[in-house]
C-alpha cells in the first residue's frame, strides 16, 4: 500500500517535470523554426518569473494555508537586492555566468531573510488579518526603495534617503540605486533556458519539501493548528519556514524578472499589491495547493491578455469576466454539481452502449 | 496654527475613508468577505456625478441622488451575479478572486466608457471657505461639507442598526447566520442589503472625495478602496465604531506625517502604523477577540 502511494506522488511529480521540459522543447523548436512572434518570444522570461511567482506563492497559501497578499514586495527585494550586485560587479572581470548566480543567490538571501523577519512577527496573527498585514510590508517594500538612493565611489558606499546630491559623493562615483528612477544599466544576463532552470529548481524545492516530513508537519499546521500543537508540532517554526522559502523563491523571480529589463523601477504596476493579488489569482484559479496547476494558471493568465490583443480595448474587459466566469465555474456549488450530474450522465451513457 | 490645519485636513480626508470602511465593514461583518470590489463602486459613484453635473450640466444635487442609485443598484447586481453563487464555496479564497475579477471588470468598463485621460471633477460642494482666527486658517468648503455629512451618515447608521428591525436583522446575521435563519430572518435578503448600503455609501464618498480631489480616472478609487479597508481592518474588521475611528485617525496620520515627514513615505508610515497595532491587538482596536475552540 505504501509502496503503491509513493510511485503514485512520484508519478505526478515526474507529470510537472515533464510538462515544464515538454513546454521548453517545444518552444525552443519553435523558436529555431522560425514560427513564434517577437512579442511572444519576449514573454518567455516573464512567464518563467510569474510561473515561480505562483509556485512559491502557493506554498504559503496552499500548503501553510495562509493568506499572503506582499509577495510583491518580495519580489521587488529580490530585484533590487540582485540588480544591485550586479551593477555594482558590472565592471569588475568577474564572469558573467558566476556573476548572475551570485546575484540569484543575493536575492534569494536577501528575501529570505526578509521573510524570516517579517514572519516572526506577523505570522501571530490569522486569516484576513495577515493578509493586510503582508499587503502593508509589500507596500512599505516598495515606498522605502522609492526613496533609498545609493552612490559608489573610491571611498565605498553612500546611502541617503533624500535625493542623489544628498549622497556626497567624489566625481568618479555613480549612483547605483537613483530613488524612484531606480537602478539603470542592469546587465541582461536572464535567459530563456535559465528561466526554465529556475523553475525547475523551485519545482525541486517545492515538491520536496511538500513529500518530507517538514512538509507534512506544515501541512498538518494548516489542516489543523491546534491538533498540531498538541502532537508537538513546533508551530512557529514550520510556519516561518514555509513563509521563508516561499519568500526566498519570490526573491529568485525577483531576480529574474531584474536582469530582463534594463532599467528596474519600483512602480505600483510591477511591485504593488496588485501583483500580488494577480498572484493570488494565479494560485486560486489554478487549484489552492496543486502545484502544477499553479504553473498552467500563472502561463494562461499572462498569455490571455496577448492572445486578446487583437481585441484592443476590449481585452482587458474580456479577460475580467473570463476570470469571473472561470471562479464561478470551478467553485461554485451549483456549478459543480451540475458539472458531476454531466460527468456521471456521459459515463452512464458510455456502459450503456458497451452493454449493448 | 499650520499644524490645525493638517489636522483639520487629515480628518476630511479620514471622514472619506470611514465612509468606504463603513462599507467594508458591514460586508465584511455580515458576508465574511473582503470585497475588493468596493473601490471600484467609489469610481463609478464619481464618474456618475461627473456625467450628470459636468457633461450635461445638471444640478450637483441630481448628480449625487443618480450617483447613489447607480451604485446601490451596481452594489446588489453585483452581490447576486458574483458573489452569491459562491457563498457556499469550499473556499473563502474563491468569493475573494471573485470580487477582484469585479474589480477588474468595473474599472475596463470605466475605462472604455470614459477612457484613460484624467477628467477634471467640478467640486459639488457650493460652499466658500471658511477662515478661522483672523485668516489663519483657511478651511475649504469640502472639508466642512465632508466631515459634517460623515457625521450625520454615521449617526443615522448607528440608529438605523439599532432601532429598525432590518437592523437588527443584520447584527443577528453576522452574529450566527445559521441561528439567524432559525429566527426567521431571510439572510440573503439582509446580506443584499447590506451591499446596497454599503454602496450607497461609497457612492457618497465618491463624490465627496472628487470634489476635494478633483482628478478622476478608472483607477482612482482603486488606492483609497485599499486605505479604507487598512482603515477597516486598524479599527477592528466587523465594527461600525471602528470603522469610524480608523479612517479618521488613518487620514490624520496620513496628512501629518506627509506635512511633516515625507511625503514620499506617508503611505509606508501609515501601512507602519497599521502593522505595529495589529501586532500590539491583532484584531485591531475595537475588534472583538474571539478564541479559538477545539
Amino acid at each position: 500500500m505504501r509502496q503503491r502511494k509513493l510511485t503514485k506522488t512520484f508519478k505526478s511529480n515526474l507529470i510537472t517535470y515533464g510538462m515544464v521540459i515538454a513546454a521548453y522543447v517545444i518552444i525552443q523548436i519553435l523558436i529555431n523554426t522560425g514560427n513564434i512572434s517577437n512579442l511572444l518570444k519576449g514573454l518567455m522570461v516573464p512567464l518563467c518569473t510569474y510561473a515561480i511567482l505562483a509556485v512559491s506563492l502557493n506554498l504559503t497559501v496552499g500548503i501553510l494555508g495562509e493568506l499572503s497578499l506582499g509577495h510583491a514586495g518580495f519580489m521587488c527585494l529580490g530585484a533590487f537586492a540582485s540588480a544591485f550586485f550586479s551593477s555594482c560587479m558590472k565592471e569588475t572581470s568577474i564572469p558573467p555566468a558566476l556573476r548572475f548566480f551570485l546575484a540569484i543567490l543575493i536575492g534569494a538571501v536577501v528575501a529570505g531573510i526578509f521573510g524570516v523577519l517579517i514572519g516572526i512577527p506577523v505570522l501571530r496573527l490569522r486569516g484576513d488579518y495577515l493578509a493586510i498585514v503582508t499587503l502593508a510590508f509589500g507596500e512599505i517594500i516598495k515606498n522605502l526603495v522609492n526613496a533609498l538612493y545609493v552612490g559608489l565611489d573610491e571611498d565605498g558606499f553612500h546611502f541617503s534617503m533624500k535625493n542623489s546630491m544628498d549622497l556626497n559623493m567624489s566625481d568618479q562615483g555613480r549612483v547605483i540605486i537613483n530613488g524612484a528612477q531606480g537602478i539603470t544599466g542592469t546587465p541582461k544576463d536572464a535567459t530563456f533556458t535559465i528561466g526554465i532552470v529556475l523553475l525547475l529548481i523551485t519545482l525541486f524545492i517545492v515538491l520536496n519539501l511538500i513529500y518530507s516530513r517538514d512538509g507534512r508537519a506544515i501541512m498538518s499546521i494548516r489542516d489543523n493548528t491546534i491538533a498540531a500543537e498538541s502532537v508537538g508540532i513546533n508551530i512557529t517554526k514550520y510556519k516561518i519556514m514555509a513563509f521563508s522559502i516561499s519568500a526566498a523563491l519570490a526573491g529568485v523571480a525577483g531576480v529574474l524578472y531584474a536582469h530582463n529589463l534594463s532599467a528596474l523601477t519600483a512602480t505600483s504596476k510591477n511591485f504593488g499589491y496588485n501583483m500580488s493579488i494577480l498572484f493570488l489569482v494565479f494560485v486560486v484559479l489554478g487549484g489552492i495547493g496543486n502545484i502544477r496547476g499553479s504553473i498552467i494558471a500563472a502561463v494562461v493568465l499572462t498569455l490571455l491578455p496577448e492572445l486578446l490583443r487583437g481585441l484592443n480595448d476590449y481585452r482587458m474587459l474580456i479577460y475580467s469576466i473570463v476570470l469571473i466566469a472561470m471562479m464561478l465555474f470551478n467553485w461554485a456549488p451549483k456549478c459543480i454539481e451540475w458539472r458531476e450530474k454531466l460527468v456521471s450522465k456521459v459515463k452512464s451513457r458510455r456502459k450503456e452502449t458497451k452493454e449493448v | 496654527m499650520s499644524f490645525l490645519t493638517y489636522l483639520i485636513n487629515g480628518i476630511s480626508l479620514g471622514s472619506v475613508y470611514a465612509l468606504i470602511a463603513l462599507g467594508y465593514t458591514m460586508v465584511y461583518g455580515i458576508a465574511k468577505m473582503l470585497n475588493f470590489a468596493h473601490g471600484d463602486v467609489i469610481m463609478v459613484g464619481a464618474f456618475a456625478t461627473y456625467t450628470v453635473c459636468s457633461t450635461m450640466g445638471l444640478s450637483p444635487v441630481l448628480g449625487v441622488l443618480v450617483a447613489v442609485v447607480l451604485c446601490t443598484t451596481l452594489g446588489m447586481v453585483i452581490e447576486k451575479i458574483a458573489y452569491k453563487p459562491l457563498r457556499k464555496a469550499s473556499s473563502p479564497l474563491a468569493v475573494l478572486i471573485t470580487a477582484i475579477g469585479v474589480s477588474y471588470f468595473l474599472q475596463n468598463v470605466a475605462l472604455l466608457v470614459f477612457g484613460s485621460n484624467m477628467k477634471s471633477f467640478t467640486s459639488v460642494v457650493p460652499l466658500n471657505s471658511v477662515k478661522l482666527f483672523g485668516g489663519q486658517i483657511t478651511i475649504s468648503g469640502e472639508t466642512i461639507v465632508t466631515i459634517i455629512s460623515c457625521i450625520i451618515i454615521m449617526a443615522v447608521l448607528m440608529l438605523f442598526i439599532n432601532k429598525t428591525k432590518a437592523g437588527q436583522a443584520m447584527l443577528a446575521v453576522s452574529e450566527d447566520k445559521g441561528a439567524a435563519q432559525l429566527m426567521g430572518i431571510n439572510a440573503n435578503a439582509t446580506i443584499t442589503l447590506t451591499f446596497a448600503i454599503g454602496s450607497a455609501l461609497a457612492a457618497v464618498a465618491g463624490v465627496l472625495l472628487c470634489s476635494a480631489y478633483p482628478s478622476l480616472t478608472p483607477y482612482t478609487g482603486s488606492m483609497p478602496g485599499i486605505k479604507a479597508f487598512v482603515a477597516a481592518v486598524f479599527g477592528g474588521i466587523g465594527s461600525i465604531p471602528g470603522a469610524f475611528i480608523g479612517g479618521i485617525l488613518l487620514g490624520v496620520i496620513e496628512n501629518l506625517s506627509k506635512a511633516y515627514i515625507s511625503s514620499q513615505l506617508s503611505d509606508a508610515i501609515v501601512f507602519a502604523v497599521l502593522i505595529v497595532v495589529l501586532l500590539v491587538k491583532p484584531t485591531g482596536l475595537l475588534g472583538k477577540n474571539i478564541q479559538e475552540k477545539v
